[in-house]
């Protein structure tokens, strides 16, 4: 297990380098001189030269890329090339920790639901109940997700305004537009909403791998064996099926994580929630903000490789068959 | 519940599948009766519904089948057939226990195989954690498991096959069930592991005084475990008896055809062909309305279109043909269709293929730790050294258990895989590393009949396109010519011409394996190789295709490398037999020598392991009782020196052994002089004097 560790270890590190090397090159080799872009269209030759010199531009790409990577591990991310300029770090961080707030709620809602109707679309596969689950999670995630955003804003959140209990609770508001110094649960209300627009998205994704999951697990012999035991068929599903067939599950939830934390900007912007998201979009992009994009892609990248570093250790816990390799 | 009770009792059981909204009978009218401590054989060949009535016995059908209504299953005296399946839960695993087929996917994957076995006892006896997990090691122990504690923390995956199936036996057996249903539990494994494992059934289940129903299509199995037998064709029983009167006088027809399919050691195809069942099995669609083997049988007259009744000839044996009476009375023998051996070309013949101190190492990937400190990991050495030729128009079987590197030296002989060392002559001239390397010509001349024809026949192409492809490509035919010349090789291998239109898919197991045969004859090659080619088809299907491989040899003076690890087969077809040990040749002798010492204590040990169809000649008591060892750790000196029942010492350990000739072309590998080896093993000759 160890050495299987060192292993995924040393492939991580290689795949942050690299990652970070494309990234960093990407904002290098796009049309357009950064400098010329700061000062504006008017700038004499001379002051573009010097503003140059001055962002390091002008040096080798290798001493560039290490002074930005440095600078980003130290947690220096420099400021905005747009006016205001703010400090970069500080703006990410801050939609940085509500769009994990609502990944974590999204993937708090979709998991059980996804796993439970996968599971019982699984076990009743050609039934009812699989033929229902399967052709709602299937036109659910059919429809684009600004369509199911504004429909659960029609809705729910209108519907619900003038209902004294949600007015109490202040659940389901129409608009999901939070202050950054909200505590968790205080920002909980307006989470509700996008989190469960991300969940109907993700959900069919799941909901179909866990049952083709469960379908392929019942055929095998194994299960066979475990029914001949004699055991309860809760203990053959739970113990038996389910330990196998929920393996793959795990690194969907990984692949999904870079997703959850930067790329719902459909849904961020329906519900005019200040996520990672908008930001890299509305803000970043919109203003061809380098220094911006290269931040927020590379604490995407960061935390993708992260998830599934993560789902690999956990996928080894959980599947004796890959220890050992 | 009375003395005399037996434990199973099945009257009138009739199972059916509903298929494309029909139900069609899979099963008919079955009786058994299982005694305390006895084993019930149910032999037949595949389709003859031997797994719907194990499976129907555990009541545990798939879901579109069904036990008809008049059906009686009694376990002791307490009817099954019509519990719910919340009722069986708790005679499942606890009264009746199951052992599967193939242990490496009957195991959960993700489980310690010590857990598998603890949840039963848990469940049903309602022991604690300590107690169950003491009691699994107990059971692991008890299946004869070395080190059983530290076992029961291991992963299915990391056991050999013969260990799992000793897990699934000892999981069976954890809660000592009253009856035991074995469904073809050694049919993956190799024989002298199925030797173990048959020994292992018969003294647990004479200790348990439990009774046992064993599924299987061998019959050399039965006659060595069984105390009781029941043939079963198409769903129905032909004939029941114990064991011993059903293999000296077989009283129907298809018992007779099955016994007589099988090759006996020492039976040679200079003898006679194998006497073949021609014809195929009935589909449950279709069943005859008579006697349902009458389409297929030598002795059908007109009285067998009607159903002939389950007679019982004695008290202890029952039939169901017509004309049992006149069987039993000599009045009639089967007329097989057996006819003269293959005139084998006598003598030593030019040589056609060498094989020269050929080798195929496969690299294991280096760990990180291992490049950063520069050591090369010990590769695996499959094939280590192997000398060989192989005659003109002659046979060379080549046996050995899985993980001897048999295949692995067939493909680098095709080249399929490139060799690391040695050389490889055909005619003369050098043949080169893998099949982009070599000639034309040299394809043509080397061909390929490869173990299971559903995998080696592309199942988009019909058989015409399939025999055409090499007519075109290797042997340089023309369209019109390939056409003609497929509808020749089909009639070869005894298939119409209107063959050529159908897809794989639409043929069953031996007719797809006369294809690949056909295709392999395509380029008129010097030399075949022949991996297992008949180790997937049924028994009295593998005669005909030996005699087939028999005649085409004889007809076009083709070479065969044969490949098997049933060493009756082999001593059939073949006329030089090489036994293969760990990568490398132990033995080289004829194969009419094969069955009589000296051998090889390697070749003693695969020799005394086959199940032979004969109660009355129980199998000898060698049995290598470890597992072979890793190809990448290979024991120093005579590598057989692990197992080796005939070790004499150090010697054996240190220094490998000199090929040893007893002056007649019989060479044996071994530290013990021939003289030496024959005495030791006097006695111990296996063929049937044939």
């Amino acid at each position: 297990m160890s050495r299987f560790l060192a292993r995924r270890l040393l492939f991580l590190i290689f795949t942050l380098f690299l990652t970070t090397v494309i990234v960093f090159l990407l904002t290098r080799v796009l049309p357009g001189d950064v400098a010329r872009v700061l000062l504006g269209r008017d700038a004499s030759p001379a002051a573009v030269e010097a503003k140059r010199e001055e962002l390091g531009l002008n040096d080798p790409l290798v001493v560039q890329y290490v002074n930005w990577a440095v600078d980003f591990v130290r947690g220096d991310w420099g400021q905005t090339f747009t006016s205001p300029r703010q400090d970069i770090r500080t703006i990410v961080a801050e939609r940085l920790v509500n769009s994990g707030r609502l990944a974590f709620l999204t993937l708090l809602i979709a998991l059980p639901l996804a796993i439970t109707l996968g599971v019982i679309a699984g076990l009743t596969e050609g039934k009812l109940s699989d033929s229902v689950i399967s052709v709602l999670s299937l036109s659910v995630v059919s429809l684009p997700e600004f369509v199911t955003g504004l429909f659960l804003i029609n809705t729910v959140a209108l519907r619900w305004r003038d209902n004294p209990i949600a007015n109490t609770l202040g659940w389901f508001p129409a608009s999901s537009a939070i202050r950054p110094d909200l505590s968790f649960r205080e920002a909980l209300p307006a989470l509700w909403l996008p989190a469960i627009a991300a969940t109907l998205v993700l959900m069919a994704y799941i909901v179909r791998l866990v049952r083709a999951g469960v379908i392929e697990e019942l055929k095998k012999d194994y299960v066979r064996t475990a029914v001949l035991k004699g055991l309860p068929y809760r203990t053959v599903i739970v113990k038996h099926v389910l330990r196998n067939a929920l393996l793959p599950t795990v690194t969907v939830i990984a692949t999904s994580s870079g997703w959850l934390i930067s790329g719902m900007v459909v849904i961020e912007s329906v519900f005019s929630y200040p996520g990672l998201g908008r930001l890299l979009i509305n803000t970043a992009i919109n203003n061809r903000d380098l220094p911006l994009i290269q931040a927020i892609v590379a604490v995407t990248v960061v935390i993708i490789l992260l998830a599934n570093f993560a789902a690999d250790l956990l996928y080894a816990l959980l599947n004796p068959r890959i220890r050992l390799e | 519940m009375d003395h005399n009770t037996p434990i199973l009792a099945v009257d009138d059981l009739t199972i059916s599948y509903r298929v494309g909204g029909r139900w069609l009978r899979a099963v008919h009218d079955i009786h058994l009766r299982v005694q305390a401590g006895e084993i019930v054989g149910l032999v037949g060949e595949s389709g003859s519904g031997k797994s719907t009535v194990a499976t129907g016995v555990m009541r545990f059908l798939p879901p579109n089948g069904r036990i008809e209504p008049g059906s009686r299953l009694a376990l002791l005296g307490d009817e099954l057939a019509g519990r719910s399946r919340r009722e069986m839960q708790r005679i499942w695993g606890a009264r009746m226990a199951f052992v599967p087929q193939n242990p490496a996917t009957a195991l959960n994957p993700s489980l310690k195989v010590g857990e598998q076995i603890a949840e039963i006892v848990r469940h049903h006896q309602g022991l604690d954690r300590r107690a169950a997990r003491a009691r699994a090691v107990e059971a692991l122990r008890r299946v004869n498991l070395a080190d059983a504690a530290r076992l029961a923390n291991r992963y299915p995956h990391e056991l050999s096959g013969g260990m799992q199936q000793r897990v699934a036996i000892a999981m069976a057996l954890s809660t000592s069930p009253q009856l035991l249903v074995l469904d073809e539990p050694t049919t993956s494994l190799d024989v002298t592991t199925e030797a173990i494992i048959l020994d292992l059934v018969r003294t647990l289940i004479a200790e348990e005084g439990a009774g046992a129903i064993y599924v299987t299509h061998n019959l050399g199995v039965v006659a060595q475990l069984c105390n009781r037998v029941t043939v079963l064709y198409a769903g129905e029983i032909m004939e029941e008896a114990p064991v011993r009167a059903l293999f000296e006088r077989p009283l129907h027809p298809y018992t007779i055809g099955l016994i007589q399919s099988m090759p006996r050691l020492g039976q040679t195809k200079e003898h006679a062909t194998l006497p073949t069942i021609p014809g195929l099995p009935p589909s449950l669609a279709e069943m005859p309305p008579g006697c349902v083997f009458e389409p297929r049988c030598p002795l059908a007259i007109p009285i067998c279109r009607t159903k002939p009744p389950l007679d019982a000839p004695d008290g202890e044996r029952r039939v169901r043909c017509h004309r049992w009476g006149e069987i039993a009375r000599g009045e009639v023998t089967l007329q097989t269709s057996v006819e003269d051996g293959i005139e084998a070309p006598a003598g030593t013949r030019p040589g056609l293929l060498h094989v020269d101190g050929l080798t195929k190492h496969f690299p294991v990937r280096r760990s990180l730790k291992q490049i950063l400190r520069g050591i090369h990991p010990r590769p695996v050495r499959a094939v280590d050294g192997v000398n060989l030729s192989i005659q003109q128009g002659k046979t060379l079987g080549l046996v050995g258990e899985s993980g001897s590197g048999k295949t692995t030296l067939a493909r680098v002989i095709i080249g399929l895989e490139d060799r690391t060392a040695g050389t490889i002559t055909l005619l003369g001239a050098d043949v080169p590393g893998t099949v982009h390397d070599r000639a034309r010509e040299t394809l043509a001349q080397l061909q390929m009949v490869f173990q299971n024809p559903q995998d080696s026949l592309n199942p988009y192409l019909t058989v015409g396109q399939a025999l055409s492809r090499p007519l075109i490509r290797l042997a340089g035919m023309n369209r019109e010519q390939a056409a003609a010349e497929t509808r020749r090789l089909l009639e070869a291998v005894n298939l119409s011409a209107d063959y050529a239109h159908r897809y794989p898919g639409e043929l069953s197991g031996g007719e797809k394996q006369r294809v690949a045969i056909a295709r392999a004859f395509a380029s008129n090659p010097a030399l075949i190789l022949c991996d297992e080619p008949v180790s997937s088809l049924d028994v009295s299907v593998q005669a005909a295709v030996l005699n087939l491989l028999a005649r085409l040899q004889a007809e076009r003076d083709t070479s065969y490398l044969f490949i098997s690890h049933d060493l009756a087969v082999v001593g059939y077809l073949a006329d030089y037999v090489a036994v293969m040990y760990l990568g490398e040749l132990f033995e080289v002798g004829y194969a009419a020598e094969l069955f009589h010492p000296p051998f090889h204590p390697y070749t003693e040990a695969l020799v005394s392991a086959i199940p032979q169809p004969n109660p009355d000649r129980p199998t000898a008591r060698i049995r290598l009782t470890d597992d072979i060892p890793s190809p990448r750790n290979i024991p120093t000196g005579c590598r057989f020196h692990t197992r080796c029942p005939r070790k004499i010492g150090a010697i054996c350990e240190t220094e490998v052994p000199p090929w040893r000739d007893d002056g007649d072309e019989h060479y044996i590998k071994c530290h013990i002089p021939l003289d030496e080896l024959a005495a030791l093993q006097r006695g111990v000759a296996m063929d049937d004097g044939a």
